[in-house]
């Protein structure tokens, strides 16, 4: 490297550096916080020197190796390495996935947190399946994937409340529920272009929130519902001292009494749910339906002189997508046993389409390791929550910036027109 | 009657500070095809850099006229940089990506944004006293006195004189011509010597300073502020932007005043819980049966 070229990039570093300054100078450096009555200014020069210099020398590092290629052709080197293993060894790893997850309750260091954080990441898993129906096959952005989540749980806590009919008599009524606000959502608006079919949902997730707050004759607003009953094993509920001729789990089978039974009876209702949702995409993307969407995904102008009706063939995605949040939907309702519109904001749909996304649409083992990794690593760093959406948000330009198909690029073809091709 | 010319007065206030948003999204939208989800978080930084600015400013002691002036200026200034930044990291190396690529950018970026601001600035809304008050007092001998506050004035003639430098400099300058040849035929452009990575910096640049406008102007007007304004704000100004004609810049002035008096009426008349269902009621309608909006052209898509 010659000498000019390193005043050129100590230049262009200290530019750098002058932007960031402009960029945390105010709004790093300049904390307001209320005393009293007015706003107060705290400074916070510390912070923001840090943040500059922080710049400036990764601007110059940058420059110095020419890093970013090299960076790029290493982390796509690495990614592309990666999702060969998982492609190869699908399978195998698919197998002792579930395997694990079988006796995950029973290992030895597994206790009562371990379960919990378990139970939510398992949520998340299916909530993008369900929703790589959605964005991974058709290619459909569903900004408002939420809603359908919150249509579910609150049909369940309604129902379940209202009519006091069993968990599974709910959950697929919920489903149902679910599924038919995506065909009331999806048919007027499936016709709209990519983006604007983003906002939509978006929007239409909006909608439903405000309704449940303000429509407190049924939902109860803000409050939520509470007293959702738990489910049952089989007719058996997990109490210590049943009702009066009722049998409860742990005097059926002669164990002694202990709230892990129904978290573990939970875990794997959910881990079943979540199975479901991945045979049933795994099925369905070879059947004509399935092998309509990803063509639609991939050329829409070429599919409709084709014969294959658009608007139909995504509101069947969107339905089936629906249904599987409503599914979750009334999961949570039963685990939580306490619904309020609060659980269902925008950031909720962000998180699932990030997962999604930053799986690489349409793999489903993307979807698995996505949520470990966002939701599992978060939960084990709780003091460090607030940066958390910060970590997520990055990490989705991140992703769109050097690997725009996903940590596991898994969008090779369900079919191909004469057999693989190696 | 005079209800209805307060509730007109007011929507037509909100109206400007959409429009000006508004204008953000729909030049975006012309140059590069893409929907600039993080702008709604450029404004709420705009807002809170000139809140920030407001408050040293208002130690110091200098006259009224002078401190709006600096803290426009000093508002803009800053905001253009976030706008800027965001353009260089986050959908400049997306150029020629897939569709939907842009877009999950802009969202990440939207939740970097946001989030951003609320470990640096703190969740809690930030209230501040208001510097304008005062209005003058119509129909005094009716019922209902309808009041035009002096910030609503202020409002609305800022709007006008800053549509009027903006139009003026879309028409008129080379700068204008650039970008609008821009929005036509981006490799044409190139060919003719004109440099399109700039031309789309400073669309970025000047859709950021007058949403940061805007966001002074709704630390003025509302007195209260906090990380997540941009998030609804965003989406009605997209809304505003989409009903006036995507890609149309009067339009978007002309979406943006409709969207404010659409919220205005519905909260003075119909709901005021349901007011923001209104704004996506007319989202979604706008965009299933009128995507093109009043001025904007038909989008047709070809193979």
């Amino acid at each position: 490297m010659e000498k000019k070229d390193i005043i050129q990039s100590f230049k262009d570093s200290l530019f750098t550096g002058l932007i960031a300054l402009a960029l945390f100078g105010p709004i790093v450096g300049l904390r307001t916080a209320s005393k009293g009555e007015g706003l107060y200014i705290t400074p916070q020069w510390g912070i923001v020197f840090l943040l500059v210099g922080l710049c400036i020398i990764g601007r110059f590092l940058i420059n110095l190796n020419s890093a970013r290629k090299t960076e790029i052709t290493f982390f796509s080197k690495f990614t592309s390495k990666f999702s060969a293993i998982t492609e190869d060894k699908a399978k195998h790893f698919a197998i002792t996935a579930i395997l694990f997850a079988i006796v995950f309750p029973f290992l030895p260091f597994t206790d009562r947190y371990f379960m919990d954080v378990a139970i939510m990441i398992l949520t998340y898993i299916m909530l993008g399946w369900g929703l790589n129906i959605v964005v991974g096959l058709a290619g459909l952005l569903d900004l408002g994937y939420v809603a359908f989540y919150a249509v579910g749980a609150y049909s369940y806590a309604l129902i379940a409340t209202t009519f006091g009919w069993s968990f599974w008599i709910c959950l697929p009524l919920a489903g149902v529920f679910a599924a038919f606000f995506g065909i009331l959502l999806g048919f007027p608006v499936l016709r709209l272009r990519g983006d604007y079919l983003a906002i939509v949902t978006l929007g239409f997730g909006e909608i439903i929130r405000i309704i449940l707050i303000n429509w407190y004759e049924v939902t109860n607003g803000p409050d939520g519902i509470t007293g959702i009953p738990r489910p049952s094993f089989f007719g058996l509920p997990f109490k210590r001292s049943p009702d009066e001729g009722e049998t409860s789990f742990h005097l059926f089978f002669n164990l002694e009494y202990s709230t892990m039974h129904r978290i573990i009876f939970l875990y794997y209702l959910i881990l079943v749910l979540a199975l479901i949702t991945n045979y049933f995409t795994l099925k369905i993307r070879k059947l004509p339906v399935g092998r309509a969407w990803e063509a639609l995904r991939e050329d829409e102008i070429a599919c409709k002189s084709l014969g294959v009706n658009p608007t139909n063939t995504k509101l069947t995605a969107f339905a089936i997508g629906a249904m599987f949040g409503g599914f979750a939907g009334s999961f949570f309702a039963t685990r939580q046993a306490f619904i309020s519109p609060e659980s269902f904001t925008f950031i909720e749909s962000a998180i699932i389409v990030a997962i999604v996304v930053l799986g690489g649409m349409g793999s489903q083992t993307g979807v698995v390791l996505a949520s470990i990794f966002l939701i599992g690593i978060t939960e084990m760093f709780r003091d460090l929550e607030q940066y958390r959406m910060i970590a997520f948000g990055g990490a989705m330009v991140l992703i769109m910036v050097f690997k725009p198909k996903g940590i596991l690029a898994n969008r090779k073809p369900t079919i191909l027109m004469h057999g693989d091709k190696k | 009657m005079e209800y209805f010319i307060q509730q007109l007065v007011n929507g037509i206030t909100l109206g400007s500070i959409y429009g000006l948003i508004a204008i953000g999204y729909t030049m975006v939208y012309g140059i590069i095809g893409m929907i600039n989800f993080a702008h709604g978080d450029i404004f709420m930084i705009g807002a809170f850099v000139a809140l920030i600015s407001f408050i040293i400013f208002g130690l110091t002691g200098v006259a009224l006229p002078i401190i709006l002036l600096l803290v426009l200026l000093i508002a803009m200034l800053f905001t253009a940089c976030y706008g800027w930044t965001v353009e260089k990291l986050a959908y400049k190396p997306l150029r020629g990506s897939f569709r939907l690529a842009p877009l999950i950018s802009a969202l990440g970026m939207s939740i970097v944004l946001q989030n951003y601001v609320q470990v640096a600035q703190g969740a809690r809304v930030k209230p501040m006293q208001p510097l304008i008050s005062g209005g003058l007092e119509f129909f005094k001998n009716s019922e209902f006195i309808v009041t035009v506050s002096y910030l609503q004035i202020f409002i609305v003639i800022l709007t006008i004189i800053l549509m009027g430098i903006f139009t003026y400099l879309i028409t008129k300058t080379d700068l204008g011509r650039a970008q609008r040849a821009c929005e036509q035929d981006r490799t044409m452009t190139a060919l003719l010597g004109i440099n399109v990575d700039r031309t789309i910096s400073i669309t970025f640049i000047i859709g950021s300073s007058l949403a940061s406008v805007a966001g002074m102007m709704f630390v003025l007007y509302y007195g209260v502020i906090d990380f997540y304004i941009g998030f609804l704000a965003g989406i009605k100004a997209f809304t505003a932007a989409v009903l006036g004609g995507i890609g149309s810049l009067p339009g978007a002035m002309l979406g943006g005043l409709l969207i404010g008096l659409i919220e205005t009426f519905w909260a003075g008349y119909v709901s005021l819980e349901y007011k923001d269902v209104a704004a996506f009621s007319v989202l979604i309608v706008v965009l299933i049966f009128f995507p093109t909006g009043f001025l904007g052209k038909p989008d047709i898509e070809k193979v």
